[in-house]
């Protein structure tokens, strides 16, 4: 059934606070959006309401993750990662085990309009040595994801979303952080999304298919760090890479590999998503439909790639 | 064993001894800023908190943080005093390999409890400690060392609201309140005042001291104390009136001396001023301070 990251997030969380004692939430007046305030309601004393005010909230995280907890700092995307450099300094340089959460990821969030749309987020977080860079594709990875953060030593960012995603993966998938996932295999193209472009990415596979394009679909779940190995044994074999994410095109999951395969496993190559724009408001699905990043949209620029 | 008051004076001379010497051996930093706090430093590592090598990684351990990083050479000194890092380490402030970066790196240097440097962050990340330090038990305090000029940056408001929301008493604050910023004076660069009311009016306990009277600085440090042991009470801010540069007469009050080292010259005649031995003033000669 669809449904929201951030929900899935809300609800891991809460159930991770009653195994894992150090872990705190911050939120800054929007806990009712992020979902965080599953875990207010079932652990107040471990839940501090920061009002609006996104630095402070960042830096009072970094000083509970250096006194031993595992925070979660939570707000929309676009909020939480234009305070870059106390993100940077407080919490990357120090190397705190803080774990930002953006939700609110791109212009999937519809008719608010862009200055609620994280899309450049990526672009912020990834330019930081050694902050680990996730955006799950439904709610059992989301689940997964929550508790691997959680456990992992160091900072973190998690991109969720507002809209309803379509599951990806069935009963029994096994989250793995830092590895590439291949959803469908194909020999034509690596088709690589990420988030609320996985869905519509293996929509836009099986229109390729019916046209005798097989595309092998990754999601890129773990985008820093990179599975460039994983990356480079797929485009060895598809020998072209195509990929999608509700971000703008420059310094995200695209530009990373971009930047891997250059270096590692030179391709042809074609980045979708933000062209360099701002979004806009609308519903959900008519920006998706605008910008390209529905099923038939992908399935468009893949062909028209291929086969101008 | 508390250090006397006489104790702590003659602590914080050698302690300028030795900010004067690791700038001059980095050929660069901050002396005004870091010579302006030495007195309250030097009374919270060895009088309030107790500083030890065996305290220092103690998670129960109360914490200091310096948000006005570009005075670490003075969070150095204190530290080796502490006997937390050799007094010889304090040489290599500022050059290639050394743990003793420009400003504090709690990565390369986990006694300096926080990175900071880029300004108005420190006090948060007090506070986040400080909630932390409410949750354990037995609790732990966390004081916090703002300078006047990074008082300027929102984000210190944003702190200096929620704190008090917290309740956290076990939280203070020290403002070096030295009048000077890079570009001149704090009242002509962006005047803060009146600074004492209006942080009384966020909620915090506000103290006046002058901060190079050590009969003060311990005053005003054992009112915080009873604050913190008091339940839900106010968060302390104590504001500490000092001189940008304090101890060197050609430093004092101005406000040039912000970011930079002195030369040989400067430094034979700080250290002279300081009442540095033979041996101290020998050694500076024999520096050749790093290039910049």
């Amino acid at each position: 059934m669809p449904k929201a990251t951030r929900q899935s997030f809300g609800e891991a969380l809460a159930a991770l606070g009653e195994k894992e004692e150090r872990i705190v939430v911050l939120d800054a007046d929007l806990s009712c959006s992020t979902k965080s305030e599953l875990f207010a309601k079932k652990f107040p004393g471990r839940f501090f309401q920061m009002g609006i005010a996104e630095a402070n909230m960042i830096g009072a995280a970094a000083g509970l993750a250096l006194a031993g907890k595992v925070p979660f700092a939570c707000s929309f995307a676009c909020f939480l990662t234009g305070r870059f450099d106390i993100i940077r300094v407080s919490i990357a340089y120090a190397r705190a085990n803080v774990k930002l959460v953006g939700t609110h990821a791109g212009i999937g969030i519809g008719p608010d309009g862009v200055s609620q749309q994280g899309t450049e987020d990526l672009a912020l977080m990834r330019a930081l040595p050694g902050v680990t860079v996730v955006q799950p594709a439904d709610d059992r990875e989301t689940r997964q994801a929550v508790e691997a953060l959680a456990a992992h030593d160091g900072p973190c960012y998690l991109r969720l979303t507002r809209q309803p995603v379509d599951d990806v993966h069935a009963e029994g998938y096994r989250f793995r952080l830092g590895a590439l996932d291949v959803l469908r295999p194909g020999r034509d193209l690596s088709l690589l999304a990420t988030g609320g472009t996985v869905g519509p990415a293996l929509g836009a596979a099986k229109m390729l298919a019916a046209r005798g394009i097989e595309a092998e679909v990754i999601n890129v779940h773990t985008i820093k760090p990179l599975d460039v190995d994983a990356l480079a044994r797929s485009v060895s074999k598809t020998g072209r890479v195509v990929t999608v994410e509700d971000h703008t095109v420059i310094g995200g999951m695209g530009g990373a590999v971009a930047e891997a395969l250059g270096e590692r496993h030179p391709a042809p190559l074609k980045r979708l998503g933000l062209l360099n724009v701002f979004g806009e408001s609308g519903a959900s699905d008519a920006l998706y439909e605008k910008y390209g990043l529905d099923a038939p949209g992908i399935a468009r620029s893949v062909g028209a790639w291929l086969r101008p | 064993m508390k250090p006397s008051v006489a104790q702590l004076r003659e602590l914080a001379r050698r302690m300028r001894i030795d900010i004067v010497r690791m700038l001059h051996a980095a050929g660069s930093g901050h002396p005004g800023g870091s010579l302006s706090c030495i007195d309250l430093l030097a009374t919270l590592f060895s009088h309030e908190i107790e500083r030890t090598p065996r305290n220092a990684a103690d998670p129960g351990r109360d914490r200091v943080v310096l948000s006005k990083g570009h005075a670490v050479p003075a969070l150095y000194a204190c530290l080796a005093r502490a006997g937390v890092i050799e007094r010889e380490e304090l040489w290599s402030l500022r050059r290639l390999g050394s743990r003793l970066q420009g400003h504090p790196d709690v990565a390369r240097l986990p006694a300096v409890e926080a990175s900071t440097g880029s300004l108005g962050q420190g006090m948060s990340i007090a506070q986040g400690m400080a909630l932390a330090g409410k949750m354990a038990r037995p609790g732990f305090r966390v004081f916090c060392l703002v300078g006047d000029g990074e008082t300027q940056e929102g984000q210190m408001w944003e702190c200096a609201m929620s704190a008090p929301k917290f309740g956290l008493s076990n939280l203070t604050v020290i403002l070096d309140a030295n009048g000077g910023q890079i570009d001149g004076f704090t009242k002509d660069v962006m005047n803060i005042e009146p600074i004492a009311d209006k942080m009384r009016a966020f909620g915090w306990r506000v103290l006046e001291i002058d901060g190079h009277d050590f009969p003060a600085i311990l005053s005003a440090l054992d009112q915080a104390r009873a604050g913190a042991a008091a339940a839900g009470g106010a968060p302390t801010y104590i504001l500490a009136r000092t001189v940008k540069g304090q101890g060197v007469s050609f430093m004092a009050g101005d406000y040039t001396w912000h970011g930079k080292a002195p030369d040989t010259a400067q430094a034979v005649r700080a250290l002279e001023e300081l009442g540095a031995d033979q041996g101290e003033i020998a050694a500076v000669k024999a520096t050749k301070p790093q290039k910049g």
